[in-house]
């Protein structure tokens, strides 16, 4: 084995684009993968790239993140099936159109277009919608992709510029400067950054706890949804912490498909679906649009996604010197990538950065935990 | 029941099938394919067994059918899905 | 004691038997098949010919019927809510089954093989076009290629012909050396000899050739002719169909949705066909390739032990395991020579749904790598087209079974009536 600056473990969407942060910055990279590139939770989320206000630290990241994708957009390979569909936050009532209005300001301050439509201008945006919907906020600028082939492209990228790239390589120790695999033998470096996604096996300690979502993928039916539609009602559900909780997010794929969630749920490590919480995620999304109902569906998934008790990425160094996160992305990991990896290369490399990234620094939970 | 024979409409012409025929064999009949690929190509029925889903058409409004499991009834309307 | 509830899905030979035999012996037992009539695939009922039965066909449903067992047709299992339900799509509509003992006599479908110009018009699996002609194709007057391998081809080509088509030839990939442990078991069982000289008398001087496979179809809206080749010698013949299947591959997609184990390609099964799952049993072509005898066998045996009436009579065991060997002849006689695997060039659609080629799957490196890069196998036959074929062309094992089986409206998954009308969750 050559000689390397850092060795990335873990080959999702967050750790391709660190590879070629890494690479860029002229480190000398490999990067290692018990599976195939993209295969984790990259291969069963939804690629919606979106700017989310839950904390200001969470907008800055999205925003910030998604101005990437904007700029890498011309760029990036038709199996990226990157386009600039939209969101539309639906409203179903009053209580909601004032979330509406509240996260349009928001948004503004943020620099981040948004617009406000009418329960009209929402029924022609999407007519397949049900009828008696308050109305909703447009944020034209957020965009769909295809989460494996868009981690393959950061890795190529990577490749290009030198970085090695090892599937099929379980590691079972990190830290202290030396990885080990599974087949006995390890490599050395000065720099480790973990990018394992919801797996903590290396680092039991790390406060990310596994949040299951279920996800069902029609036959083509293009030209039925034009934007990503998520209600609002999300924002009462998806965020709580503890309990199980389903929301009608709906996306419209480059094929045509439409990709209908969410769920999420503690607490439950199986791939196995969950028919009680598959039923009532579709039934909640048959709600806001009836004509689901009879378009076909081919196959049903479930992924995990990283989450931690704040709701905020882990990125940067480590009591252990030479090792550093890149983790815990829960459901915006696909949007955040390409900041994460920006911010995740300063920390390594003792630059600064163009967001502020303390809110983001794994310290933080350690911190809170001994002042709690 | 195999003389008798029924009128759908492929692709807007009528034609004439015997009763009890597959909407499959019926699209065979009128040389119309099922389904234009995702790359363009016309395609037919393959295993005939439902298996392959080859056979997609849009029947009676309602597409990705099934027509190698879709017995012909009178009047119905097939049409290549594209 | 309240009797038994059996369940058996599939109603062809591996199914019938079972379900005789269970309900014989004391079961309450129904029977499910996605097709309208019961039979499978080689007794499949014909449109044209509603009068015209099989023998053993209609053996196999008397005895069905005189046992008291129930067939409940047109539903198709599509997925398994909770380890002991099934849901079954009927007609657009949608039915829960539970059972006490569950037995799948699923079958198996064609293997296809990619080679350029398989997916015309005009190019048929060779069973494919059996089962359409028995829908109501008429193939009278149409010159017809035959090829692939196993002994389906002669059964096809001799059906067609008798609904007045042309055959042009067979081509058998298998070379006459390969087979010959095969005819020669052929004429230890008498009883499938019969069926096979059937076939070489309805064919007459129809040409079969060993050794011999397609290399392309031509045609530009449809097919006009095929490539044949011996490996030395290349002709092409003029045709308006070709129907082409490579042998058999087990349907084992709702055993493993229901966690059964399997061993290779198939499930894995007891001495009294019962899966690694404690009450499901399997019987037939799932099991391992070995024809409509090994089916009937092994469904009988299934019943049997459904209805606890345990140890299977010797004879029974004696006739699987005779079955069993001919299976293996038959696998070894019809084994893919190395070429066939070789046909698809650079641009040959490989993955059907998504028209991924098979220069896309080269640089692959296994399955989901393919799938998750490529969408081989993501489209709504879920991998058992293009999954098999990659196995063969790559060795490459399809790594899980998702719901549902097949695709199916999303209303479906909440069908169930107690949650259909019921607020959802928020
Ligand atoms: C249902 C669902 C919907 C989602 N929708 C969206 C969305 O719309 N927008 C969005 O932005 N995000 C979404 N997400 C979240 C997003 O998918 C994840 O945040 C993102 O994929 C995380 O990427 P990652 O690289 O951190 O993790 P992963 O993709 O899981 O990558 C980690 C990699 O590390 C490898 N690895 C782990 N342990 C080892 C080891 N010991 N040795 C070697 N390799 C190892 C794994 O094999 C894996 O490939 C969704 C998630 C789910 C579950
Ligand atoms: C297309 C085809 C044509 C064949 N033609 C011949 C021939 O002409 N001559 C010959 O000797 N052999 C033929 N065979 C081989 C023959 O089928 C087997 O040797 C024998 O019939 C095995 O019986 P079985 O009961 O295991 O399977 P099958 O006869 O295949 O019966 C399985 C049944 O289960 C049904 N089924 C499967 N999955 C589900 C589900 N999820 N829900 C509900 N129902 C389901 C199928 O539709 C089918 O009716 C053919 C096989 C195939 C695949
Ligand atoms: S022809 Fe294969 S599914 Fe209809």
């Amino acid at each position: 084995m050559p000689d390397f600056d850092l060795v990335i473990v873990g080959a999702g969407i967050v750790g391709c684009a660190c590879a070629l942060e890494a690479a860029r910055a002229g480190l000398r990279v490999v990067i290692v993968e018990r599976g195939v590139v993209g295969g984790g939770t990259t291969a069963a989320g939804m690629g919606h790239v979106v700017v989310m206000d839950d904390s200001p630290a969470q907008l800055a990241l999205t925003a910030y993140s998604r101005s990437l994708w904007r700029t890498m957009a011309p760029e990036l390979p038709g199996g990226v099936e990157y386009e600039s569909r939209g969101t539309l936050w639906i409203a179903a009532d009053d209580e909601e159109m004032a979330e509406v209005f509240s996260k349009q300001t928001t948004y503004a301050q943020a620099g981040i277009a948004s617009q406000v439509l009418d329960p009209r201008e929402l029924a022609e945006a999407e007519p397949y919608l049900r009828s008696g919907l308050a109305g909703a906020l447009l944020v034209p600028d957020d965009g769909v992709l295809y989460p494996p082939v868009a981690a393959e492209y950061f890795l190529c990228e990577a490749r290009r510029l030198g970085v090695v790239f090892l599937s099929d390589h379980e590691v079972v120790r990190c830290g202290k400067g030396r990885i080990q695999f599974a087949n006995g033998t390890s490599i050395e470096s000065e720099r480790i950054l973990l990018a394992s996604g919801a797996s903590i096996d290396l680092l039991p300690s790390l406060p990310i706890q596994k949040r299951k979502g279920h996800l069902l993928i029609t036959d083509r039916y293009p030209g039925v949804v034009s934007h990503q539609l998520v209600e609002l009602g999300y924002l009462k559900s998806a965020h709580k912490l503890t309990a199980d909780s389903v929301a009608f997010n709906i996306q419209p794929r480059l094929t045509g498909q439409l990709l209908i969630g969410s769920s999420r749920q503690y607490g439950d490590e199986s791939r196995e679906i969950n028919h009680a919480i598959l039923r009532s995620m579709l039934e909640r999304a048959i709600e806001y649009m009836p004509c689901l109902k009879g378009l076909s569906g081919i196959r049903v998934w479930t992924g995990h996604r990283a989450a931690t008790a704040d709701k905020l990425p882990l990125i940067g160094p480590t009591a252990d010197p030479t090792l550093f996160l890149a983790m815990g992305f829960e459901g915006l990991g696909i949007t955040n990538a390409p900041g994460a990896a920006v911010l995740a290369i300063d920390a390594l490399l003792g630059r600064a950065s163009i967001i502020d990234a303390a809110p983001y620094l794994p310290s933080r939970i350690q911190q809170e935990a001994v002042h709690a | 029941m195999p003389d008798q024979q029924i009128v759908i409409h492929v692709n807007g012409s009528p034609i004439s099938v015997p009763a009890g025929s597959m909407l499959s064999a019926a699209l065979l009949m009128a040389s119309a394919p099922c389904r234009i690929s995702t790359t363009g190509e016309p395609r037919t029925a393959l295993c005939g067994m439902g298996i392959c889903l080859e056979c997609r058409a849009i029947v009676n409004g309602v597409p990705h059918t099934r027509t190698c499991q879709t017995v012909c009834q009178e009047g119905m309307r097939v049409e290549t899905q594209s | 004691m309240k009797p038994a509830d059996v369940l058996v899905i599939g109603a062809g030979p591996a199914g019938l038997a079972a379900a005789t035999a269970a309900s014989r012996n004391g079961c309450r037992v129904a029977m499910l098949d996605d097709n309208p009539a019961a039979g499978g695939q080689i007794w499949r009922a014909d449109i044209t010919r509603p009068h015209d039965e099989d023998p053993a066909r209609a053996a196999a449903i008397a005895d069905f019927h005189t046992s008291g067992a129930a067939l409940l047709p047109g539903r198709r299992i599509v997925d398994v809510p909770s380890p002991s339900t099934l849901l079954a799509e009927a007609g657009g509509h949608f039915e829960t089954y539970r059972w006490d003992r569950l037995i799948l006599a699923t079958g198996a479908r064609e293997r296809f093989l990619p080679f350029p110009g398989w997916t015309l018009p005009g190019v048929f699996g060779a069973g494919g076009l059996q089962a359409l002609v028995k829908g109501g194709y008429p193939v009278a007057g149409k010159r017809i290629v035959v090829a692939g391998t196993g002994p389906l081809l002669l059964a096809v080509a001799a059906h067609l012909r008798e609904y007045g088509a042309s055959i042009v030839t067979v081509v058998e990939q298998a070379s006459t050396l390969q087979m010959l442990p095969f005819a020669a078991s052929l004429l230890r069982s008498p009883g499938k000899l019969l069926q096979g000289a059937g076939y070489r008398r309805t064919l007459g001087a129809t040409p079969y050739q060993t050794g011999c496979w397609p290399i392309s179809g031509q045609g530009d809206e449809t097919l006009r002719s095929v490539t044949l080749t011996n490996g030395r010698r290349t002709w092409t013949v003029e045709c308006d169909l070709l129907a082409c299947g490579f042998h058999l591959v087990p349907n084992t997609e709702l055993a493993q949705l229901l966690g059964c184990t399997l061993q290779g390609s198939f499930v894995q099964v007891d001495s009294q066909q019962q899966t690694s799952v404690a009450g499901i049993y399997c019987a037939g072509e799932p099991t391992g390739i070995a024809g409509v005898d090994a089916a009937q066998v092994q469904g009988e045996i299934a019943g049997l032990a459904a209805a606890d009436c345990s140890p299977p009579p010797t004879r029974l065991l004696a006739r699987r395991a005779k079955e069993a060997a001919f299976g293996r002849r038959l696998t070894h006689a019809f084994r893919l020579r190395p070429e066939v695997l070789k046909l698809a060039s650079q641009e040959t659609i490989v993955c059907r749904c998504e028209d991924v080629t098979f220069s896309q799957l080269q640089t692959r490196s296994n399955w989901t790598d393919a799938k998750l890069h490529t969408r081989c196998g993501m489209g709504p036959c879920q991998g058992r087209i293009c999954g098999s074929a990659t196995e063969a062309l790559f060795g490459w094992q399809l790594t899980s079974v998702r719901a549902p089986l097949f695709p199916i409206p999303v209303s479906a998954f909440c069908d169930e009536s107690s949650s259909l009308n019921a607020p959802s969750a928020r």
